[in-house]
């Protein structure tokens, strides 16, 4: 690999180690979700300063020039960090809709209890609540 | 199968009514309900609607979930299956909140009900026979896609797994309120149904054009629809089942086999 490619790929791998670790620090990545990232970059720096391997493994897998290989494995690395998002992020959208479904849940529940109080305590019916008109009968099979 | 001896639907009923942005059709329907099937309580899902849809069902002398923003039918239908199974209903029917079904209609799907015992899931077919149902032709033929695929994976014919019009008993309610679909739920939760060993049956209703509103299924989303649809029941295949935790109540576990 040419050197100036080197002192750039190793500047720039070490860049991105940096950051991530420094990220953590400042507790703007959290921990799991930084191992992705600390273990490709600390692969993408030793493969940047250890030409020799970098060399040896492009041959073995019949890439001409070893900068290509780099770039594949920053790339399959891109991958799987994207696909690693998705899966948290189905598994966020799941807990998102089990929590609106829970607030629905416990703010129709509230509604209720405030308004069987109001009846209960003889409030005026004009007293301001927070949500309106939950039905009569509701009152009779819950209340 | 305790808990389905019974001669009629008196037991503890309630109505689902899916809505959103509705304001214009939704009253129609609570007061349908009201009329052709009044023993069924009547639970709309204000499904982060921004026009009136909650105020006027509530007037209507609905009980109302909000929910805080637009989950989509599956979360929407799942959170009042989750209130069913919370609140102790025995049967649970969803009815859109645009009026496509008619709650005089309800009916047909209890009488299956009452016909066999041993089902647990009754779905309204606009296709099982001549119901006056007109659809443009591209959807007519992703439902009959999605019929045939169903039948074949479930060896039992099904017709119209598109349907929303449902009529579900305890244990399909508890299933539900565990696991039900994220988006365009209808195919996959009658797959649930069927791989959780819980019997389902399909019966002949008439559904009306939408009378106000706009479908959630329009030409763009179409394709989406076929598509996601199909990759569900297709992974569905090969997914271990049941999904739902283990030491979950009976309700939801596969011991009454077919």
């Amino acid at each position: 690999m040419d050197s100036r490619l080197q002192i750039v790929a190793v500047l720039a791998t070490a860049a991105l180690l940096l950051v991530v670790l420094e990220l953590v620090r400042r507790r703007r990545v959290m921990e799991r979700y930084a191992l992705l990232w600390l273990l490709s970059s600390v692969v993408l720096l030793v493969l940047s300063i250890w030409s020799g391997l970098l060399e040896q493994l492009a041959a073995s897998v019949g890439i001409e020039t070893p900068s290509n290989a780099l770039f594949a494995i920053a790339f399959m690395f891109t991958l799987v960090l994207l696909l690693h998002f998705s899966t948290v992020i189905s598994g966020l959208t799941d807990q998102n809709k089990v929590l609106a479904q829970r607030l629905a849940l416990l703010q129709q529940r509230v509604s209720e209890l405030q308004q069987s109080g109001d009846r209960r305590f003889g409030k005026p019916s004009g007293e301001p609540t927070h949500e309106s008109n939950a039905p009569e009968r509701e009152l009779t099979r819950h209340g | 199968m305790a808990g389905n001896h019974f001669s009629h639907l008196s037991e503890r009923c309630l109505a689902i009514v899916p809505a959103y942005n509705e304001a214009g059709c939704v009253g129609a329907v609570i007061e349908s309900l009201r009329r052709h099937a009044p023993e069924f309580d009547v639970l709309v899902i204000d499904d982060g609607s921004t026009d009136s849809t909650a105020l006027i069902s509530e007037r209507a002398g609905a009980t109302v979930l909000r929910m805080p923003f637009n989950l989509g039918i599956g979360g929407a239908m799942q959170a009042g299956y989750r209130y069913a199974d919370e609140h102790d209903y025995d049967f649970a029917v969803q009815v859109d909140g645009d009026g496509q079904h008619d709650p005089a209609q309800i009916e047909r799907l209890a009488d299956e009900f009452r016909r066999d015992h041993s089902v647990d899931f009754v779905f309204g077919s606009r296709f099982a026979e001549e119901s006056g149902y007109r659809a443009p032709a591209a959807r007519r033929a992703g439902i009959r896609i999605f019929a045939w695929l169903l039948s074949l994976i479930m060896r039992k014919r099904v017709t119209d797994p598109t349907s929303g019009f449902r009529l579900a008993n305890r244990r399909a309610i508890a299933l539900f309120a565990r696991d039900y679909p994220h988006d365009y739920p209808e195919v996959e939760a009658i797959l649930m149904v069927h791989a959780h060993r819980l019997r389902l049956a399909e019966v002949p209703v008439r559904m009306d054009q939408r009378a106000s509103g706009r479908s959630s299924i329009t030409t763009l989303r179409s394709g989406y629809y076929m598509a996601k649809v199909l990759l569900a029941v297709l992974i569905g295949l090969v997914r271990e089942r049941p999904t739902v935790t283990p030491g979950d109540p009976a309700a939801v576990s596969a011991e009454h086999g077919i």
